[in-house]
C-alpha cells in the first residue's frame, strides 16, 4: 500500500459538520469516524462520537459507543475511511500521542485545529507504522455554501487543494 | 463447540487474512494462549510484557467491555463471540514517550 499520490477526497457538508462538532465541543477535543463502503476510499457517512476523556488535550472513543458503530460499519459493508479530532489549542498536526496510538493504516487522519476563532484549519494524515503523510484534501460539492469552506485554512499548499465546484456556482 | 474472535484489519496478518478464527478457553487469558498457539504473536499484540490488556485494545465479550468483567480473567463459555477492535484515542498533549 503506497501512501504517495493519496488524496482525501470529502463532500462540503461532511467537512462542516465535523467543524461544526469540533465548534459545538470546544475547547474540549472532538472525535468521530466518517463511514464508507468498504474499498472505496469514500467518506459517505458521518458520525459524530463521544469522546470519553471529555479533555482539551485528550480523545478516545467510548469503548461502547464504538463497538455498537463498528457492528453497524460491518452490518452496511461500511469502514471507517475517515477518523477525526479536533485540536483545539495547536496546529492540526498529529501529536506524538496521535502518532503512537494510531491502529488504522488504511484511514485518513483528519485533523481539525479550533484554536483559532474565525479561521478553522483542516489537515489531513496517513499515519501507517509510526510514520506521519500529509495528503491534500480535496473539496467536493464545496457550491452549496461557499462561504463556509472559504472560511477553512487547509495545510497543503493552494495548488494541492482542488476545489470542485459544480458550473455556475 | 468454539468461540468465535473476530479479528481486526491491523491484527489478520496473525490470521492469514481471516476476519474470525475460532478458539477455546475457559477465560480470556487461556483463549489467547490458544489463539497464540495458531496464531503465533497476536497474543504479543493485546497483552504488555507485565501481562495486563494493552491500554490501546479493546476486547469485547459478546456485548461487554472486557475491563468492565474481569478483565483478561473474563469466563468464557462455548458458543460466545470475542471481538477485539483497536481503540482510537489520541489527543495534542504529548503523552507518548
Amino acid at each position: 500500500m503506497g501512501n504517495l499520490g493519496r488524496v482525501l477526497t470529502i463532500d462540503a457538508a461532511i467537512l462542516e459538520a465535523i467543524v461544526a462538532h469540533a465548534r459545538r465541543d470546544h475547547p474540549d477535543e472532538a472525535c468521530g469516524i466518517v463511514a464508507g463502503p468498504i474499498g472505496s476510499d469514500q467518506p459517505t457517512r458521518h458520525i459524530a462520537m463521544d469522546n470519553a476523556e471529555r479533555s482539551p488535550t485528550f480523545y478516545r472513543f467510548d469503548s461502547m459507543e464504538q463497538l455498537r458503530v463498528w457492528r453497524e460499519m460491518d452490518d452496511r459493508d461500511e469502514e471507517p475511511v475517515v477518523i477525526y479530532h479536533s485540536h483545539t489549542a495547536t496546529e492540526a498536526y498529529p501529536s506524538r500521542t496521535d502518532v503512537g496510538i494510531a491502529q488504522l493504516p488504511e484511514a485518513h487522519y483528519l485533523l481539525v485545529s479550533t484554536r483559532e476563532p474565525d479561521t478553522t484549519e483542516i489537515r489531513s494524515y496517513r499515519i501507517v507504522d509510526g510514520v506521519v503523510t500529509e495528503e491534500p484534501v480535496r473539496v467536493v460539492n464545496a457550491g452549496v455554501d461557499q462561504h463556509a469552506v472559504q472560511s477553512y485554512m487547509f495545510g497543503q499548499s493552494p495548488a494541492e487543494v482542488d476545489y470542485e465546484c459544480p458550473a455556475g456556482s | 463447540m468454539a468461540i468465535e474472535v473476530r479479528i481486526p484489519t491491523i491484527l489478520r496478518s496473525y490470521t492469514g487474512g481471516a476476519k474470525s478464527v475460532e478458539g477455546s478457553g475457559d477465560t480470556l487469558t487461556d483463549l489467547l494462549s490458544d489463539l497464540d498457539s495458531r496464531h503465533a504473536g497476536i497474543r504479543g499484540r493485546l497483552i504488555t510484557d507485565e501481562g495486563a490488556l494493552h491500554r490501546f485494545v479493546n476486547i469485547y465479550v459478546n456485548d461487554e467491555d472486557v475491563r468492565f468483567i474481569g478483565g483478561l480473567d473474563a469466563k468464557l463459555a462455548d458458543g460466545d463471540n470475542v471481538t477485539i477492535l483497536p481503540a482510537v484515542a489520541g489527543g495534542s498533549l504529548a503523552i507518548w514517550a
